[in-house]
């Protein structure tokens, strides 16, 4: 069997499982925001249960338009509040305690390996970064689970990404993920499971990880995972807040279909407009000017993120056309990057840095682009009007190749900053 | 049961932005939800749409986000069904969850146009195009998926099942 088809036969208390079975199976974490709970909290009144199945395993944080934008998204963050107070859920992450949930919750340590987790927001297959089963859910299945700690499941077929080889300077997870998009494409590993290994997997750091596994959705995926190894463990090992186990891929295990990547080969790589596979090397792109810089989001806020976006805008200046965004995921990182001087550095190099929250990667405020404006971001998604008017443009790149496009004014990468 | 509707015409990997911009997700109200439907690909169509319409798509349909302010977008707007070539599996979760149906079918999502007049026979997974009298087939809706919509959705399913 294979890691993921483990790890859901034994949360529905079966020895084995195939691709294609139908599954009840118990979860060990729930998770929804500020977008995703409030129909969840609704539906769940609906049912008529008399408590949540367990309200230490229940994880509401308002990320996405919290600091509340506006009134509407007061309201909503209150409906998560007030529904916390209602069944004295432990797992309410408040403004000034929370961060953007994919990035909170692994620091936290509340997602384990070896965990099955269900989030009302398609980031969740993050956590496979960890060697857990986590994926995207709606509302609905949000609701129900609250109220039974089940979900049901259809098993899915895996897909194995296999890379090896050195990766060239600045290249990261998240061009390795960008580039497998762009091979397989965005419904690529439509219902199924994304295991990514090799030998440039077993020395990737787990920020790395986390940013990988965070995109397999990018490619229609169910779930992404890592078998977990030394370097999970030396994440997990202080952090978790519950037992875990590690979970392995059998030698006779199947997968439906096998990619190789020599990621030596693999350049620094940017999506263009509109969708994650629509990749192209950045050194082909240097033509394209642009308005804003984003560094933050699920996918590339966390601390190493921006420690290389800083590596780079150290000593200079963000482009007088251009204006830069930069966003630590969680309360902690922003900490941890004020004691390091990477705020200062941004702050010099005259870019904003912003609390934590999800913001402009999906539209929702701090950095809306008008008409006819191009962003690079390090965020997930360049649908049409995902960062604001439709006629707006997104770019998605590593930080790496954000910032340097902040001071070029327009794409590029570090070696023409002679980094 | 049975669908008859006209339909609209929309591409391959049709997102959850595309469905419904995130920038109205500060509401879970669907008659709020369905004034937007799918704006980011054609501003007018929420004046356009007429209860009792039909979409018919591409390949992966609804990827992306799983805002469930999706499907419940396409459902207040009065679309009584979406048929593509295939679904992304979040959309697919929440549609049925939430009572939208929906059906795969490659052959009705090659040859099914803007405008076309067509019927769905839910039971047999039978699409006829009444403007052309082609008929197509359709993957029938799995077993378990039917005990949730025959339940009414997966709220009343469980409801059902803690009352047992």
């Amino acid at each position: 069997m294979t890691i993921t088809e483990k790890i859901l036969a034994v949360h529905s208390g079966r020895e084995e499982i195939m691709p294609g079975d139908l599954i009840n199976a118990k979860v060990d974490l729930i998770l929804a925001n500020d977008i995703t709970a409030p129909i969840a909290i609704s539906e769940f009144k609906k049912i008529g249960a008399k408590n949540v199945f367990d309200k230490n395993r229940i994880v509401l944080v308002p990320d996405h338009f919290a600091p509340q934008k506006d009134i509407k998204a007061a309201e909503q963050c209150k409906m998560l509040r007030e529904f916390s107070k209602e069944y004295q859920l432990s797992l309410y992450f408040e403004v000034g305690r929370m961060g953007i949930e994919h990035a909170l919750l692994p620091e936290e340590g509340l997602v384990v390996p070896g965990d099955l987790i269900i989030g009302a927001d398609s980031h969740t297959c993050t956590y496979g970064a960890l060697g857990a089963f986590s994926t995207g859910v709606g509302s609905t299945d949000v609701a129900v689970a609250m109220a039974t700690g089940e979900c049901w499941f259809k098993v899915p077929e895996s897909i194995k990404c296999i890379y090896y080889g050195r990766l060239n300077k600045w290249v990261g997870g998240k061009d390795l993920i960008l580039y497998t998009i762009g091979d397989i494409g965005v419904d690529g590993a439509l219902y199924r499971a994304m295991e990514f290994e090799g030998e440039t997997i077993r020395t990737l750091p787990m920020y790395g990880r986390l940013t990988m596994c965070n995109m397999a959705i990018e490619a229609g995926g169910k779930n992404g995972i890592i078998v977990p190894d030394e370097i999970t463990e030396s994440y997990v090992k202080e952090r978790a807040k519950r037992p875990y186990a590690f979970y392995t891929s059998d030698n006779s295990a199947q997968y439906v279909k096998i990619r190789e990547y020599d990621c030596s080969k693999i350049p620094l790589t940017v999506s263009c407009p509109h969708l994650p596979s629509n990749v192209r090397p950045a050194a082909e792109l240097f033509e394209i000017y642009i308005d804003q810089v984003v560094v933050g989001s699920c996918t590339n806020g966390r601390l190493e993120d921006l420690r290389e976006a800083a590596m780079i805008i150290k000593g200079r200046k963000v482009n007088p056309h251009v204006r830069m965004i930069v966003i630590p995921a969680t309360q902690k990182i922003y900490r941890q990057a004020m004691k390091e001087g990477l705020l200062d550095i941004f702050i010099e190099a005259e870019a904003v840095v912003s609390t934590p929250t999800c913001g402009p990667c999906l539209g929702g405020h701090m950095g809306i682009l008008a008409k006819g404006e191009r962003a690079i971001a390090t965020t997930n998604r360049n649908f049409v009007g995902r960062m604001g008017h439709p006629e707006s443009e997104v770019y998605l790149s590593n930080p790496a190749v954000a910032a340097a496009s902040a001071v070029l004014g327009r794409i590029g990468i570090p070696e023409e900053l002679g980094l | 049961m049975i669908f008859r509707g006209l339909v609209w015409r929309f591409g391959n990997d049709i997102n959850t932005d595309a469905i419904i911009p995130a920038r109205y997700l500060n509401t879970s109200d669907p008659e709020e939800l369905a004034k937007h439907v799918m704006e980011n690909m054609d501003k007018d169509f929420p004046r356009k749409v007429k209860t009792g319409d039909i979409i018919v798509a591409g390949k992966n349909f609804g990827c992306g986000s799983s805002r469930e302010h999706a499907p419940v977008a396409i459902k207040a707007a009065g679309i009584q069904a979406v048929i593509a070539k295939s679904f992304a599996r979040i959309f697919y979760r929440n549609a049925f969850n939430i009572g939208l149906p929906i059906f795969e079918s490659s052959e009705a999502s090659e040859k099914i146009k803007e405008k076309d007049e067509i019927e769905i026979d839910a039971d047999n997974g039978i699409i006829k195009n009444l403007t052309t009298g082609e008929e197509y087939k359709a993957h029938p809706i799995p077993s378990f998926m039917q005990e949730l919509i025959a339940a009414g959705g997966l709220v009343e399913w469980t409801k059902k099942k803690l009352e047992t």
